[in-house]
């Protein structure tokens, strides 16, 4: 048996699959298509959640993704922990575990509910009044508390062990919501022939169909209808149909983001299959077939478990087969509640009387409630729910006041009636307009190529529904068709309604009996805890545009958004305004619909797949060697080679002494590379360099810096010229795609007349450099076609030929300041060359060396590096760069920047070396420099450290840094203030060793 | 000389050490897709104006396509259209493009990018799946047919994607990025049944 | 994610494919070392942020390569046009009021 409340007779599910499952940890009974939520009805339970303020009992409100109150934990295991999933969406597997959330110690007893007692302190906007003093308690008290105290799950603290998947998708008509509406207009699309995509939350397609008994279409069920239907689109090649799919957000030019629950149903989820999937989805045309979502009725105590929408109790039976109650009331303002409880009253439930607000209304429905034997009250209102875990009575008056009567029921239905769902049509940025007559916002002014049709719309009844969107789905086809595949007509046949239901209009607000007692809780918006005192008091105090009453009372904001509470706030306000309603104006809906897992917005982006990792031909050598790599954006390079029992100081003093003593040889294959080919390839270097490169002979090297527009440096590199027309650029690691982007740019867009190209070699070339006193031996035994005397390849010079009979661009350049080598070869052989290099190195006692070495190698030469000793506000004067500047042009990108008065004021930071007086202190990198370390705080800084080493070679520390005036400070003493103690350094020229250069020939 | 330095940088080589590819070998399967690396090829990037069309396409024995998004193919060389003077030429037939160029006295740049780029065969019935798991372009037939090619995004990287045929794809990716492409298309490839 | 034609590759593409480039139509000086400071902060550092229609600068950064000019208006965020880098500014935009 799956539960005492379940009826053989009644629902569609099949009662020979029981599934069991527990729910804070009592085990159940309930059947396969289940969700969790009609399983604990069937089982009788109502009370499933506390509410988020109050903590209050709250029992299942609807039978959608709308639902407010059922939110429970759903756990698999330790890392499968979901919390705020909404019992009413979750389909039920054999052994899944519920736990409810926001109680302790239990469910039926929970010492947060003293907040209830307590409500007149939270009344709306109590956050911004009770926690006003004192100030500083705010961070260390308020905050924590509140924090502690908030939310309603607990979210999972180990990773998520499941994947997620993504996919962009095209079609030409997208339909959202698969009810009656959305399957019409998805046949009609698809016989036409185009793509379409039709996608519907639900488990099953069919919306309202699930419980509108009454509803027959094409001679049959609406409910079976609508599976043939979806079974025939199904099998078209065109055609893609995805259940258990929200469109959570509308876009851009019809770009939608659907997110498909693909495995959270099953009991035991393949290792394959993702957990949710990702549907960016581009549409020529979308049809919002999204449906109407029911009103409950605002009266006091209207959140008792077992006071729910009558069309939730209805789904529970004709779809799931479970009685909500076995003596049951109906309050309502609309015919559709009568609908329900005709059909609870022919399953065999009492129900105890309808309470109808409205004085007279007629209709087909009303006759048959009472030809049944219904007890119906018109006039009346429902003021106050007795019981407290669950509802047991109601309490009803004459709306105009009279004598109260108490009626005995252990469930109320309630409808005010149905709220277009707008809400993806409002995040097209689509308007919305008001009907007077019907009180209902629907799509006014489309702002995309889109199309609501049916109870979206507004539109009454389910043959007109049918009919819009039927010939919706035609025009939409068509319409996207009309661009490149040309027309086609449908070749079905529009569905016939045989039957329906029509419903009256229903009313937005608050009920007599309400309010304005502020003992009173009627309930406007559940999730939030938001009653109509609330919004009444909003208003009083001062809050006249919805947004602000919005803000002020958190009407809402909760995660269902206000799907059952917009409504009613708004007329609750408007009223207590005094205005009409369309004047107060409704709040913007935003996206999501519903929340959606970061696993599913993350999807395929983890781990190996967060960011790419670039890794150089070489990497598999330096790896073997045990190198320690850093990142320098998404390369990995090897940092220092550490042998044995060295650290990275021990390593990285090895490497620099045997490059200045032997030779070392590096991996440079990340320096960016680019070959600037064309006639007028100098032409281009001197626009975009500061240097002059028209007299660069073939065969020789310079070295460039490229500024920006507002000259200040922007970029650096050693640039070979191949042939007249061929050069050989290269930058920096980092400022590879950039310095490409900023020629491409002037090149196409300023200087468009130049007959050059650009292409990126970066990878195409592996870079070994081979530096120190024994490169050239090193070297020279592998090359072939290449005289390798100084004479013929001098300092700064380029030559093509082979190494170990490949290809490569050799270059005789320098950042060690030592005798040094460029080995390009292409990346293939990369390892390859490096391995016999290294072979031929090993007879010269040559090291390894990484990055640190190659730092503070360079740092005894006083080579910069971009990025690290300038930051974008260096020119190249600031920099002592100022030879590189060919003072002839009449142009470069950069030159009348570097000459704005500010650029050649006085006083402006340069670059300068320092040591510290005890040389055995090393400088902290970004340390800040005084004049006077005895001036008061704040004092007045000077620079900063740009560089600081500790160098093997000089036996003492080495600093680079920008300072006000640098050069006129030669040999004066400055201050470094540290947290423990002030440093001494005496300022210096740049270069540390090796002063007259003479060791590049050494 | 440019000539001459092209000619020089591309001259066979007879070399002394091992070639050794980026992920050479690797393939993955699933279901519906096939991911593999392919061998190494001949590329070149070249660019030239309008001009220069006619006597490089002779040179290299390709048509050079004018019109985007296309491609053209003869004798195991590929010409892809990147842009409105570029194009990515690709020679599986061990022919040295680069070379066939040097001899064009029409303006234009051509340089050798045979071990910047590796490729990799996507193929089966949930090649363009596979694909659209990161690539946000309609690769649909109607809109991206056999023998069409685009430089485009996949998940966080550029590729140039070409269609060889309805269910099979070529991604061309930079060397050190093929690593992320080769997972992400494997990735792409447990999902490519649907 | 928006679509935005490419005048090269003449059809819409995907935003993921694209990279802008700032507003359009500043031309840089022939006799750039000759500029006036004044002139020179107008090129390089006022840009006319306006509410409404701009023109602007697009690189199709991971298709043809190629920067083009677009005119977008700014509110709500649609494309009027795109066209050539080098090409006038359009004296008629399509379904804008003048």
């Amino acid at each position: 048996m799956s539960g005492a409340f379940r009826i053989p007779s009644a629902g569609r599910l099949s009662q020979a699959k029981t599934a069991r499952f527990s729910f804070d940890g009592q085990s159940y009974a309930g059947i396969e298509g289940d969700t969790l939520a009609s399983a604990l009805l069937a089982n009788g339970v109502h009370l499933v959640g506390r509410s988020f303020k109050y903590h209050r009992p709250r029992g299942i409100l609807s039978a959608g993704a709308e639902e407010p109150n059922a939110l429970v934990e759903i756990k698999r295991d330790a890392a499968r922990k979901t919390p705020n999933v909404r019992a009413t969406v979750q389909e039920l597997y054999d052994g899944l575990a519920a736990q409810s959330q926001n109680r302790w110690p239990s469910l039926s007893f929970d010492v947060g509910a003293v907040n209830d007692i307590a409500s007149p302190f939270f009344s709306a906007g109590f956050y911004y009044k009770t926690f006003m003093w004192p100030k500083a308690a705010w961070k260390s008290l308020y905050e924590p508390k509140i924090r502690a105290a908030a939310g309603l799950g607990v979210s999972p603290d180990q990773p998520d062990p499941d994947h997620y998947s993504s996919r962009y998708a095209h079609c030409d008509v997208l339909v959202l919501g698969g009810g009656a509406a959305g399957v019409a207009a998805a046949l009609a699309a698809a016989e036409t022939g185009v793509r379409v995509i039709l996608a519907d939350e639900q488990a099953e397609f069919g919306g309202s169909l699930r419980f509108e008994s009454g509803a027959r279409i094409d001679g049959q069920d609406g409910f079976a209808w609508a599976q043939g239907a979806v079974a025939k689109l199904a099998a078209m090649d065109n055609v893609r149909v995805l259940s258990r799919t929200t469109a959570f957000g509308y876009y851009a030019q019809n770009f939608v983001g659907l997110v498909e629950r693909v495995s959270d149903h099953l009991k035991a989820p393949g290792h394959d299959l993702p957990r949710e999937r990702l549907w960016q989805v581009r549409a020529r045309r979308v049809v919002l077939a999204s449906g109407a979502i029911e009103r409950h009725m605002v009266f006091a105590d209207n959140d008792r478990p077992g006071i729910m929408l009558a069309g939730a109790a209805r789904t529970y039976l004709n779809h799931y087969g479970v009685a909500v109650g076995k003596n049951v009331g109906v309050y309502t303002a609309n015919d559709s509640a009568y609908a329900a409880a005709i059909d609870l009253k022919k399953a065999g439930v009492n129900v105890a009387a309808i309470v109808d607000l409205r004085d007279n209304p007629t209709g087909p429905v009303i006759d048959e409630a009472r030809a049944l034997g219904i007890e119906v009250n018109f006039g009346r209102a429902v003021v106050r729910a007795g019981g407290k875990l669950r509802v047991s009575s109601m309490t009803v008056q004459p709306k105009n006041g009279g004598g109260e009567r108490t009626i005995p029921v252990d469930a109320i239905l309630m409808s005010a009636g149905w709220t277009p769902s707008v809400h993806l049509f409002s995040q097209s940025r689509g308007k919305v307009a008001f009907n007077d007559e019907t009180k209902r916002f629907v799509p006014g002014t489309y702002a995309q190529d889109c199309v609501s049709v049916g109870a979206c719309n507004g539109t009454d009844g389910l043959s007109a529904s049918l009919d819009e969107a039927y010939a919706a789905g035609a025009k939409a086809a068509r319409d996207a068709n009309a661009r490149d595949y040309g027309a086609k007509a449908a070749k079905g046949t529009k569905p016939k309604v045989d039957a329906s239901e029509s419903w009256s209009r229903g009313m937005l607000g608050a009920a007599p009996g309400a309010g304005p007692d502020t003992t009173v809780k009627a309930f406007v918006d559940f999730q939030n805890d938001v009653t109509a005192k609330d919004i009444r008091q909003a208003v009083h105090e001062g809050m006249h545009s919805i947004e602000h009453v919005k803000r002020f009372t958190t009407n809402g904001m909760a995660t269902d958004q206000g799907k059952t509470s917009n409504m009613h706030g708004l007329a609750i306000a408007a009223e207590t305004l005094g205005k009409p309603i369309p004047e107060v104006g409704l709040t913007t809906f935003r996206a999501p619909y519903t929340p959606v897992t970061f696993g599913a917005i993350v999807s395929h982006a983890r781990g190996p797949l967060f960011d790419p990792t670039r890794r150089t031909a070489i990497h598999p050598w330096a790896e073997a060697q045990g190198a320690v790599f850093e990142d320098v954006g998404q390369w990995k390079r090897a940092w220092y080679f550490p042998k044995t029992g060295e650290d990275m100081h021990a390593a990285v003093d090895r490497e620099c002494v045997a490059v200045r003593t032997k030779a070392g040889l590096f991996d440079a294959s990340t320096l960016g590379k680019i070959e600037v080919v064309g006639p007028d390839a100098a032409k281009f270097m001197e626009l975009l360099y500061t240097n002059p490169w028209e007299k660069l002979e073939p065969g020789r090297c310079r070295y460039g810096i490229m500024l920006r527009e507002d000259g200040f440096i922007y970029d650096d590199g050693v640039v070979g010229r191949l042939a007249p027309d061929r050069f050989h650029v290269t930058t920096t690691t980092g400022g590879a795609p950039r310095v490409m982007n900023h020629m491409e740019d002037y090149l196409q867009t300023e200087f468009p007349h130049l007959n050059v190209w650009l292409t990126s070699i970066t990878e195409q070339w592996a870079v070994i450099a081979v530096q120190g006193p024994k490169s050239r031996d090193i070297i020279a035994p592998l090359v072939e076609g290449i005289d390798m005397s100084d004479e013929a390849l001098p300092h700064m010079s380029v030559r093509e030929g082979k190494i170990c009979g490949v290809p490569t661009r050799l270059f005789r350049m320098s950042f060690t300041g030592e005798r040094g080598f460029e080995v390009n070869v292409p990346a293939d052989y990369g390892q390859a060359v490096w391995e016999a290099l290294w072979a031929e190195g090993q007879k010269h006692g040559a090291a390894a060396y990484g990055t640190e070495a190659m730092h503070v190698l360079r740092a005894e030469k006083g080579y910069i590096i971009v990025g690290q000793d300038t930051d974008g506000t260096v020119t190249p004067n600031d920099a002592g760069l100022d030879w590189a500047v060919g003072k002839k042009k009449a142009d470069f990108v950069g030159i009348r920047g570097m000459a704005r008065p500010d650029l050649v004021a006085k006083g402006r930071k340069q670059l300068v070396g320092l040591k510290t007086k005890d040389p055995k202190v090393v400088l902290e990198e970004g340390a800040q420099i005084v004049e006077d370390p005895k001036q008061a705080i704040p004092m007045k800084m000077i620079g900063h450290v740009t560089s600081s080493y500790w160098s093997q070679n000089c036996g003492r520390s080495i600093a680079l840094a920008l300072v006000a005036g640098g050069r006129d400070r030669m040999g004066d003493t400055l201050y470094v203030p540290m947290p423990n103690g002030v440093v001494e350094v005496e300022v210096t020229g740049m270069v540390f060793f090796d002063e007259t250069g003479g060791r590049l020939n050494g | 000389m440019a000539k001459a330095a092209a000619k020089k940088a591309t001259t066979a080589a007879t070399p002394s050490v091992g070639r050794r590819p980026a992920l050479a070998g690797r393939t993955t399967s699933a279901p519906a897709v096939k991911v593999e690396v392919l061998p190494p090829a001949e590329r070149i990037s070249l660019r030239a104006p309008e001009a220069s069309v006619a006597a490089l396409s002779k040179a290299l024995g390709v048509t050079l396509p004018k019109k985007p998004k296309t491609s053209a193919s003869k004798a195991g060389r590929t010409a892809l259209w990147l842009g409105p003077d570029e194009w990515l030429v690709i020679d599986e037939a061990g022919n040295d493009p680069l070379a066939d160029c040097a001899g064009v006295s029409a303006l234009h740049s051509a340089v050798g990018i045979s071990h910047r780029n590796v490729a990799i065969a996507v193929t089966g019935a949930g090649a363009a799946a596979t694909i659209n798991a990161g690539c946000p372009q309609d690769l649909s037939l109607d809109a991206f047919p056999v023998g069409a090619c685009s430089r485009t995004i996949l998940g966080k990287t550029e590729i140039v994607l070409l269609r060889n045929a309805a269910d099979a794809f070529r991604v061309e990716c930079w060397r050190s990025f093929s690593d992320y492409v080769f997972t992400f298309l494997s990735e792409g490839s447990r999902d490519a049944a649907v | 994610m928006l679509l935005i034609r490419c005048p090269y590759c003449e059809e819409e593409r995907p935003e993921l494919e694209f990279r802008n480039a700032g507003e359009a139509h500043i031309a840089r000086s022939a006799n750039m070392a000759g500029e006036s400071d004044d002139d020179f902060e107008k090129f390089f550092f006022i840009r006319s942020n306006p509410k409404g229609i701009i023109h602007e600068r697009w690189r199709h950064m991971h298709g043809c390569a190629r920067f083009f000019n677009a005119v977008r208006d700014t509110v709500t965020d649609k494309f009027i046009m795109t066209y050539k880098a080098g090409e006038p500014k359009p004296s008629k935009l399509p379904g804008v009021a003048k």
